[in-house]
């Protein structure tokens, strides 16, 4: 009922604004993307060409990856990512690989529909696949042209694979089967330096996609699949039970632009963004009006500039809204998180000083949670918390609580014993000995615990962009992941400044808590 | 200082311990003791460590609790009340002092007063500091990390004496101090017990210590007391040979 309300009023408010189909629209659509330069480019076409007809839309860019993504689309967190089918149905679904494209299309659209209740929209047009890549200068040393050329001399050349693909069915263990490849060494290295690595000569040979725009800008020469091994992966649109339940109009604007992208645009794009570093929003806007699908440019996002010639200082000002903008967001992220670690484990602490039999075992189990790997732990959140700032939010408190436990059991046990054993004598009741003296005296090496878990906290939270909470680590996610330093930097030079700014206030404040002057 | 007298003396109050027997695990640290504390007197226990008077001190402010036996101040068995409120009334001394080191030495001295709300804390800290011989207005406001190891412990007493307690406990008092500091200081201490004449129990295991500071000395071994009483006493009638070779080692009988 109240929704219903709520939903007339905003209706009626955004029907005065804008007249279409936002009229009928009962929320903001989140359009996601996974942490690569293709799949912020497809999200931003989806947004784009939502937004001019209408709709209002929410961007989540950069979700972790595949797990992360597809949960947040499972359980309606967000609307929309595009996806491909080979990883539906390998990655998602676990099976085996298939070579009809169309054949598995029409698995994955049956399955993901019975299983999740989410949609595949009819593909783009293109298909992107692996692509194993080498240095010009490599392929021409041992004349490589296709994998079964490589499987001849990989004995002596060192590979460095995304993680993702030395070990899915379709990845390395495919080709090690199929055309008996065997690497002198494998690494695993993120998508994000791979191509770095490569051309800086670090390693020899690595996957990439088909698309990539990174091809053309290294001069790397792609082995052709001459066993016809990689299964054919088109790009689609992945939509959730919600989105088509909710807001059927939007998911019907979204396939206006099934089989409109060929695989030459696709390389055309993905080059304009990852080698002439053209903003994503920029390109995502000519691309919708090449394709007929907008009249004029719509609002083409935040920076309009093309080839980017300003130097860091330059890009930093223009950009200092943005940035400006992020490092609030950072900082509230850690400002909450802290601020809730604080309020449970000092607390903890001290209840542990007075049952210390059981001290070692809590504090020792917060602990472990420390050892869990941050994206492994905001995995884990989203089924529970979803994506967005709660889970990140928890995740982070989880990370601050044992530095904070650790110094407060600690300090306060060990703190002044002679004074202590003095205040018990002297008639000083278990609770006064505990807040009159225990406890101030404890104060510097329980500051120095919420130090450590800030200085600790401002650096996780950068990856809290990978469940699209937001942050600075939004400019470092799609800074690596469209290979721009500038952007990289934009993030983590605020993030780095952010933790010595806050490492030195609550130095402050551990000065002003110190006993005896 | 007339006004520092404690009046509470007129009660006067004794210690006595009644077949005191306290174990830790198998170890006996206190085996059937009985010992008497007469009203104003000064009893030093003295003995080697272990030999349990520590123990039996810490009986008298129930930080210990004995297995065995009774425990009387003032005439009344110490079981029967409320551990804070008897530390409260019982002055206490350790060997390092124990100042709060997040204090400033006047807060430190009104401490028991103001834990037993009685007015006028500031005053009655400032003539604790008096009499052990610190100038109020000099040392109210130091910190405990300014003073010498002498002041420090000069201020400890002031802490025991400030709520002007019937009975005052003190353990090693002087044991960390240099000599010619602990000298300084047990004259002071001597002066002071006689002047307020209040009921004294000290912990040494310096029996030159103990024959300057007691009317009578407790000679500790293995948990029992082997003998009570005035220095003179002792050192001409020692009860058996344990106590003749401590005299001797220290020096107080010739060899």
């Amino acid at each position: 009922m109240m929704f219903g309300a709520l939903a007339m009023v905003l209706g009626i408010t955004a029907s005065a604004a804008a007249p279409t189909a936002a009229q009928r629209q009962p929320r903001p659509v989140i359009i996601a993307s996974k942490p690569f330069g293709e799949s912020y480019l497809l999200a931003e076409i989806f947004a784009q060409l939502l937004e001019f007809r209408g709709f209002t839309v929410e961007r989540r860019p950069g979700l972790g990856a595949t797990e992360i993504a597809f949960e947040a689309l499972r359980t309606n967190r967000i609307d929309a990512y595009p996806e491909y089918t080979g990883t539906g149905l390998l990655a998602i679904l676990g099976e085996r690989p298939a070579r009809d494209p169309r054949q598995v299309y029409r698995r994955v659209a049956g399955e993901f529909r019975r299983r999740y209740g989410a949609r595949w929209l009819p593909p783009l047009g293109f298909e992107n696949t692996y692509a194993i890549a080498v240095r010009r200068e490599t392929a021409e040393r041992y004349r490589l042209v296709t994998l079964s050329d490589l499987a001849r001399v990989a004995r002596s050349l060192r590979a460095g694979l995304t993680p993702d693909f030395i070990g899915r069915p379709d990845g390395l263990p495919g080709i090690q089967k199929i055309y008996g490849i065997s690497f002198r060494d494998v690494r695993a290295l993120l998508p994000a330096v791979k191509y770095q690595a490569l051309a800086a000569g670090e390693v020899d040979v690595i996957d990439g996609y088909s698309t990539d725009g990174f091809i053309v800008r290294y001069n790397l020469v792609v082995l052709k699949d001459d066993l016809g091994f990689f299964p054919p992966y088109e790009a689609a649109a992945l939509v959730s039970q919600a989105f088509l339940r909710e807001i059927p109009a939007g998911v019907a604007a979204l396939t206006e632009l099934s089989g409109l992208l060929t695989e030459h645009d696709m390389r055309r794009l993905n080059r304009r963004i990852e080698v002439d570093g053209v903003p994503v929003a920029r390109v995502a806007a000519a691309a919708l009006l090449s394709l007929g699908l907008t009249q004029v440019q719509s609002g083409a996002g935040r920076s309009g500039r093309a080839t980017d010639s300003r130097g860091l200082l330059g890009y930093l000002w223009d950009e200092r809204g943005v940035i400006l903008g992020l490092t609030v967001r950072h900082l509230f992220l850690v400002g909450i998180s802290l601020a809730g670690a604080v309020a449970c484990a000092v607390p903890l602490g001290l209840a542990l000083e007075r049952r210390r039999s059981s001290a070692e075992p809590v504090i020792r189990s917060v602990g472990l949670l420390q050892t869990l790997p941050s994206i492994a732990l905001l995995a884990f959140m989203i089924p529970l918390l979803g994506i967005g700032v709660l889970p990140a939010v928890v995740a982070l408190f989880l990370y601050s609580l044992y530095p904070i436990l650790r110094n407060t059991y600690t300090g306060v046990r060990d703190a002044a014993p002679d004074a202590v054993a003095a205040a018990r004598a002297l008639g000083m009741t278990p609770r006064q000995i505990l807040r009159l003296v225990r406890l101030p005296l404890a104060a510097p090496v329980i500051m120095a615990g919420i130090r450590t878990a800030a200085v600790i906290n401002v650096g996780t939270a950068t990856l809290a962009a990978f469940i699209g909470a937001g942050g600075l680590g939004d400019l470092i996610a799609a800074g690596l992941a469209l290979s721009d330093t500038k952007m990289i930097l934009s993030g983590a030079l605020p993030a780095a400044l952010l933790a010595l700014l806050v490492d030195g206030a609550l130095g402050l404040g551990e000065r002003a808590v110190r006993p005896g002057g | 200082m007339a006004g520092v007298t404690p009046e509470s003396n007129a009660r006067e109050p004794s210690l006595r311990a009644n077949n005191v027997t306290k174990r830790f695990g198998s170890i006996v640290a206190l085996d059937r003791v009985s010992l008497t504390v007469e009203p104003a007197e000064c009893v030093v226990l003295v003995g080697e460590s272990g030999s349990g008077k520590t123990t039996l001190l810490r009986c008298f402010n129930r930080l210990t609790e004995p297995d065995e036996g009774t425990i009387l101040v003032g005439g009344v068995d110490v079981a029967a009340l409320e551990p804070i409120a008897l530390r409260r009334r019982i002055g206490y001394v350790q060997q390092d002092g124990g100042l709060l080191p997040h204090w400033r030495v006047r807060r430190n001295v009104e401490l028991v007063p103001r834990l037993r709300s009685i007015t006028g804390a500031r005053e009655l800290a400032s003539k604790a500091l008096e009499l052990v011989g610190l100038d109020p207005d000099v040392f109210s406001n130091r910190w405990p990390r300014e003073l010498s190891g002498g002041q420090r412990q000069r201020v400890a007493v002031a802490r025991a004496l400030a709520a002007n307690p019937d009975v005052v406990l003190l353990d090693e008092p002087f044991g960390a101090l240099d000599a010619i500091t602990r000298a300084e200081l047990r004259e002071s201490f001597r002066t002071l017990q006689r002047q307020l004449a209040i009921t004294t129990m000290l912990v040494t295991h310096d029996l030159r210590e103990a024959f300057l500071l007691g009317d009578r000395v407790a000679v500790m071994r293995q948990g029992r007391v082997e003998q009570t009483a005035a220095p003179d006493e002792l050192r001409h009638q020692p009860a058996s040979q344990y106590v003749r070779q401590l005299l001797q080692r220290a020096e107080v009988l010739p060899a």
